[in-house]
């Protein structure tokens, strides 16, 4: 009988060694992803006061003239650092780059012309097409940042690819090399770029709408 | 040297790349239907076609221009009956006549891609091209007139 008694208690210490065992790891398990979670620093750190505070700086940029003037809340560009209406009637056509005579690449060549007043030029020199008009004139920073982030309405753009637009795109570009007369915007491409990356990455907030 | 196609004629030409085609078209080659206004764009008096577009050739340099079709008022038509040469003659358009080469190239452009122009699309394309004679009525009628002579043609 003992002989059998004994393999009983065993057997019982083994069952339950085993489960607290179990219930030992899965508890150590459950803190290990807890603590590898806040430890993983890819994850960005969602920071709605940061986030907000970098777009603000964006905003500025964006509604500067060299921004804002090819972003017009009407069908007209806009000219100077006091963002008038662009003379002689010039109007965006379907595919923002004007219409009939008046098509921005018959007087805005490849590169600025020399002298005040002369005309600015790039390759890409035009207005967003009539179908996506992605208008900053006029927007409250609310409204310009929930714009900007909606493919819908910012040219099917990804975040990624928002980046990479404010970035490397030419055009954009051509705001920090303005030509004869005009000012630059309030800060140079690279930090402005760091600002639209702050902005996404601590999470895309906009400001809030009052 | 630079190649230069003007009014389906090939020319070499022996200048800056940076010259304005305006120069080249008047000075080197002695085509003078082409009027020199501002030099800035501003005026439409220099207006010529490159490749079909309405550009102003006192901004546009002999290198943009290189290799392109381009088109002065004396290339405009073969015998100076294009419908808006006809309707500017019937309508005696020109007071002193110096804007009216740029607002023919511009108006062709116009009817060219719309045939039946209203009076918005006319100031769409037009308002660019200055008249200090201020014949703008008369080339408003012009446009009119050349349209319609454009569609009767068609139907022939
Ligand atoms: S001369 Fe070229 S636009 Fe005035
Ligand atoms: S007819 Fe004289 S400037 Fe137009």
């Amino acid at each position: 009988m003992s002989a059998p008694l004994s393999s009983i208690a065993t057997t019982k210490r083994v069952v339950l060694f085993t489960m607290v065992s179990f219930i030992t790891v899965i508890i150590m398990q459950s803190f290990k992803t807890e603590t590898s979670l806040k430890n993983d620093d890819t994850k960005p750190v969602k920071d709605s006061i940061g986030s907000v505070k970098a777009f603000m700086s964006v905003y500025k940029v964006l509604m500067s003239p060299r921004c804002m003037n090819c972003h017009p809340s009407g069908e007209a560009p806009l000219q100077g650092d006091d963002s008038h209406i662009h003379t002689m009637n010039i109007k965006r056509g379907t595919d923002g780059k004007g219409m009939y005579a008046a098509r921005c690449s018959n007087c805005h060549q490849n590169e600025n012309t020399a002298g005040l007043h002369m005309p600015p030029g790039n390759p890409k020199w035009g207005l967003p097409p009539a179908k996506m008009k992605m208008v900053f004139q006029g927007r409250t920073p609310h409204q310009l940042a929930l714009q900007i982030l909606d493919p819908k309405q910012n040219g099917g753009r990804t975040k990624a690819q928002l980046i990479d637009h404010m970035a490397n795109d030419e055009l954009v570009g051509w705001g920090w090399h303005p030509g004869d007369g005009r000012t630059l915007p309030p800060m140079s491409r690279s930090a402005f770029v760091a600002q639209v990356k702050l902005w996404i990455a601590k999470g895309a907030y906009a400001p809030s709408a009052n | 040297m630079i190649s230069l196609n003007v009014n389906g004629k090939q020319h070499q030409i022996d200048a800056d790349p940076n010259m304005p085609l305006l120069w080249a078209i008047r000075d080197i080659l002695g085509l003078t239907g082409t009027k020199y206004g501002c030099g800035a764009a501003q005026c439409g008096a220099c207006t010529v076609h490159m490749n079909g577009e309405a550009v102003r050739s006192c901004v546009t340099k002999l290198n943009r221009a290189a290799g392109q079709q381009i088109v002065t008022i004396e290339g405009l038509s073969a015998n100076n009956n294009h419908p808006l040469q006809l309707a500017w003659n019937e309508l005696n358009v020109p007071q002193c006549g110096y804007c009216q080469s740029g607002q023919l190239m511009s108006a062709a452009v116009l009817l060219r891609e719309n045939l039946n122009p209203t009076d918005q699309d006319i100031d769409d394309a037009m308002s660019g091209n200055i008249c200090r004679c201020g014949t703008y009525q008369r080339i408003r009628a012009a446009i009119h007139k050349a349209a319609h002579i454009q569609q009767e043609a068609a139907k022939i």
